[in-house]
């Protein structure tokens, strides 16, 4: 399995990251890298072993469905890049 | 008008419908889902993607999609886990919706739907369960969207039908039926307009005699139950014509213009996506025990078909009364607590359907907002059951009582106020029958002769004597007896 450029970059694109032709080319050569070594595990023969979704074995607790007090209003704008005494803003999202 | 011979093709849908969940609480944050609060008002830090936060699961989320899964006979898998499903919005503050993937809680079920001259069954391939995401405000500020946040996190379903449905009015009366079961389960409000419940379609169109099918378009933003039916007659139409023209169906997303009334393309940056689904870790695998799905089993309500055969064979109603009855839940339940407070259920449903249906229609409110308690409009069916007062009359008393809905005046008070008492007084009745019957030899003599039929001309003349207060029956029964009487005395 190789990844390409072209791969890394779109992935970085759908994380909404951008780099230069030289970084792409040491992000495919480290995500190949990492790809070869999951190999090696893949010689491990898992036939008879149940996938595992989470690591962590936990018994399952539930919330009850109650409600608390909500988290005070300026304090939530507060941190907030932009925001009007209502709403967070954001860039235009639609043209 | 086209000109193309439909026959030949048949369409191919599938529905996912989003059933918005009536909890308490958020999904996985302990944040009041009650609707209409002022924005950014019901959150938490998990619901605005702080980081540190945990997700932790609402017990009712569960139980309530499991009560959906055993409505529509779908299986209930004990193990079942949450996945990312990643994009950038921002009304998504986590940059993920957690949902279900490879795993959903409910799975292979059916729903049954009746047409008008057939019958059906849809597959329901999966149900899963997820959180809403925010609402983004476009047109308030030139420069900016505007982003309330109280609606991230508020639990959802997604229903996916299998591929069965194969007309408009199928998926119409699919639709409906998702409506009337997540009603009668108390689970969502079902109210499309105001987005409780969201419907996306599925279609392709194929040659009836070819077996694989066609290229299929989704279709979004069809806020109505009218608008899927028109979204997907449309797109069928289209889909037709590009391949009678000899042109390909290309798969797209497509977005409902009500106003233009016509199906058009999203643009490919809106559609570009690739949700990167994985394992949710913050939320251990969900664990669904034997003894919730028996709770939750032994709370279901008794369901609309059941319901509706117990109407015809409890109250002896027509098939089709008792389907209108039990088509939503709220009118079922206040038919009955009618029926309870009155002997002849036949007659409170003469009431329901004529009277208190138009009324919610005229006024477009649900039933739950009919002005008149169920116990005086029991009196007033009662009434007219012990002949105190004529039909007219109890149509003219239950348009008094809409007018003052809180008086505090029960059917009878009307009636006397109203001076529709029927008179059953013989003392009253007597010097009009015998008025009537002076004034009018000739009938008499013709009655006497044989013609009885002119019972009805002498019933007549005494109600219209009476102004209608008299009460037929009565006045039947005297008139019979005075010309019979007369008979023998001549």
């Amino acid at each position: 399995m190789s990844v390409t450029t072209e791969e890394v970059e779109y992935i970085a694109d759908l994380a909404r990251l951008q780099f230069e032709q030289d970084e792409l080319e040491d992000l495919a050569e480290d995500m190949n890298q990492i790809l070869d070594y999951m190999e090696k595990l893949g010689e491990l023969d898992t036939g008879d072993v149940e996938p595992l979704e989470h690591v962590v074995d936990l018994e399952f607790r539930y919330r009850p469905d109650e409600t608390e007090e909500p988290l005070d209003h300026d304090e939530a704008l507060k941190n907030a890049p932009d925001a009007d005494s209502d709403y967070f803003r954001v860039p235009r999202v639609i043209e | 008008m086209s000109t193309i011979d439909h026959q030949n093709y048949e369409a191919v849908i599938g529905l996912e419908v989003h059933a918005q969940l009536l909890t308490e609480s958020k999904a996985f944050t302990s944040i009041s889902t009650a609707f209409g609060a002022s924005p950014n008002t019901q959150i938490s830090p998990l619901c605005i993607g702080h980081p540190g936060t945990l997700p932790v699961l609402n017990e009712n989320l569960v139980r309530y999609t499991i009560k959906m899964g055993l409505a529509t006979d779908c299986e209930i898998a004990r193990k079942s886990i949450f996945a990312r499903k990643n994009y950038f919005y921002p009304d998504l503050p986590k940059g993920y919706q957690i949902s279900q993937y490879e795993t959903p809680i409910c799975h292979d079920g059916t729903l049954h739907i009746d047409m008008e001259d057939y019958e059906k069954d849809i597959g329901i391939k999966r149900i899963h369960m997820e959180e809403d995401a925010g609402k983004s405000i476009h047109d308030q500020d030139p420069h900016n969207s505007l982003i309330d946040l109280n609606r991230a996190g508020v639990p959802l379903i997604e229903i996916v039908s299998e591929p069965d449905i194969s007309t408009p009015e199928e998926a119409y009366a699919y639709l409906g039926r998702i409506k009337q079961i997540v009603t009668y389960l108390g689970v969502c409000d079902g109210n499309m307009e105001e987005g409780s419940l969201r419907c996306d379609a599925n279609v392709s169109v194929k040659p009836r005699d070819r077996k694989e099918f066609g290229t299929r378009t989704e279709l979004k933003n069809l806020n109505s139950f009218r608008n899927v039916e028109r979204a997907l007659r449309y797109e069928i139409e289209r889909q037709i014509e590009v391949i009678e023209s000899g042109g390909e169906v290309i798969q797209h997303t497509l977005l409902w213009d009500p106003q233009k009334q016509q199906t058009r393309q999203m643009r490919t940056k809106e559609e570009a996506h690739d949700y990167r689904y994985f394992p949710e870790p913050d939320i251990p695998p969900v664990v669904v025990t034997e003894s919730m799905i028996e709770e939750e089993r032994e709370r279901l309500p008794e369901m609309p078909d059941v319901r509706r055969q117990r109407f015809i064979e409890e109250f002896e109603l027509s098939a089709d009364d008792a389907y209108r009855l039990t088509e939503e839940r709220e009118v079922a339940d206040f038919y009955e607590s009618i029926v309870e407070q009155v002997e002849n259920p036949q007659s409170v449903s003469n009431l329901v359907l004529t009277e208190v249906l138009r009324v919610l229609n005229e006024r477009s409110i649900g039933i739950e907002d009919f002005p008149v308690s169920t116990g005086r409009l029991a009196e007033l069916i009662q009434l007219r059951e012990d002949d105190k007062i004529s039909s007219s009359a109890q149509t003219e008393i239950f348009d008094a009582m809409l007018e003052e809905p809180e008086a505090d005046k029960s059917a009878e008070d009307y009636a006397k106020e109203m001076n529709l008492m029927q008179v059953s007084d013989t003392d009253f009745l007597e010097p009009i029958i015998d008025e009537v019957i002076s004034s009018n030899p000739d009938e008499v003599k013709r009655y006497q002769e044989g013609k009885k039929g002119l019972i009805g001309f002498f019933i007549g003349q005494t109600m219209e004597k009476s102004r209608g207060k008299a009460n037929p029956k009565m006045v039947r029964e005297m008139i019979s007896e005075k010309l019979e009487n007369g008979d023998q005395e001549s």
